[in-house]
């Protein structure tokens, strides 16, 4: 077997039909297909999920760390959480 | 034989193949190529040893002595295990573990998906509940003969020679035994020659793909479901009797 590493890929599993895919973990497998069959194999296992998807780790664009500033505009403005609002006691659980 | 005691053996051997195969694919646990490898061949032995307790279970009822499933699974002689020579092959190298697994799951699919049709409702009620996993087992090894022989020169080699090995003793997979004929007879047991066309046609079909080739020298190897096996079988046999032959009815 070539020495060379298969590449690193990124699954992604939605729990049941409705809800969205949300990242698992990540994985290695040497294309697209054998990626999905071991996310099956490795995350699924306990029905976990009823879709994969796989992409590959490079094609994520990320931002980086460093760049906290970002988010600091938004850390002092908790107007923007709603929490403000008197929900009725007849709404129930939100 | 009575009909008692073919449906016994009929059973059995298909528990047989499950188990042994099970129990070869287990061996790579810890020791699987690849971490994801290793999870999906281990997800594999999973599936077969449980459908090889289904049936064990049915097979103690049958033959009504009081034994359990276990006993069966580990307790008998070398002789009186009636699996495929195919699945008590070693693993080799991850070459032979495919093939075997793809020659084994194609056959395994077809076998289940007539046998739902068995009038013995609970032969066809296990087959249905196994079908779905087996269809698994074909497409992930499929989609790995395909990768391989179709893959470097190195692969491609490797996956040629562990087909040539393994060849000859896929025709015992669509062999009738007495024991076979008997159960179809009975309406029990399935047509081997019913799925043997159906079999080479999807075997052909990923060879091709995978650009191998099928030998033609037309030698075969049989003997298993008569309770004759290669010496492989014997090794199997002691790791996994072991502990039950040195600490009698023990338990954890």
């Amino acid at each position: 077997m070539s020495k060379q590493d298969w590449p690193l890929w990124e699954v992604f599993i939605r729990s049941k039909s409705g809800l969205h895919h949300k990242h698992a973990g990540s994985l290695h497998a040497a294309d697209a297909e054998m990626a999905i069959e071991n996310a099956r194999d490795v995350y699924t296992r306990r029905n976990e999920g009823v879709s994969i998807w796989v992409v590959e780790s490079t094609n994520i664009a990320a931002s980086s760390p460093e760049e906290g500033d970002m988010f600091e505009g938004a850390k002092s403005k908790i107007y923007r959480h709603p929490t403000f609002y008197d929900i009725p006691d007849e709404v129930g659980h939100m | 034989m009575t009909k008692k005691e073919a449906l016994y053996n009929y059973i059995i051997q298909t528990a047989d193949n499950n188990l042994i195969l099970g129990q070869r694919l287990s061996e790579l646990c810890g020791h699987g190529p690849e971490l994801e490898v290793d999870i999906g061949l281990t997800n594999i032995a999973l599936d077969l040893i449980g459908h090889a307790r289904s049936l064990y279970q049915y097979a103690a009822e049958i033959q009504n002595l009081g034994k359990d499933e276990d006993q069966l699974a580990f307790l008998r002689a070398r002789h009186e295990y009636f699996n495929v020579l195919l699945v008590e092959q070693p693993n080799e190298d991850f070459a032979y573990t495919i093939a075997r697994q793809f020659f084994f799951s194609v056959f395994n699919y077809l076998f289940y998906s007539e046998l739902q049709n068995s009038n013995d409702s609970q032969l066809a009620a296990i087959a249905e509940k196994s079908l779905k996993e087996v269809a698994y087992h074909i497409r992930y090894s499929s989609e790995w003969m395909i990768r391989l022989g179709d893959g470097t020169d190195v692969s491609h080699k490797k996956m040629q020679v562990a087909v040539d090995d393994l060849w000859k003793y896929t025709a015992e997979l669509y062999t009738m035994s007495e024991v076979d004929q008997l159960m179809l007879e009975e309406g029990i047991g399935i047509d081997l020659n019913k799925i043997k066309a159906l079999y080479l046609a999807k075997v052909e079909e990923v060879m091709e793909e995978a650009t191998l080739t099928i030998p033609t020298n037309g030698w075969t190897q049989k003997g298993g479901k008569e309770g004759q096996h290669t010496e492989h079988l014997g090794h199997i046999l002691t790791e996994m009797q072991w502990m039950q032959r040195t600490y009698p009815n023990m338990k954890w």
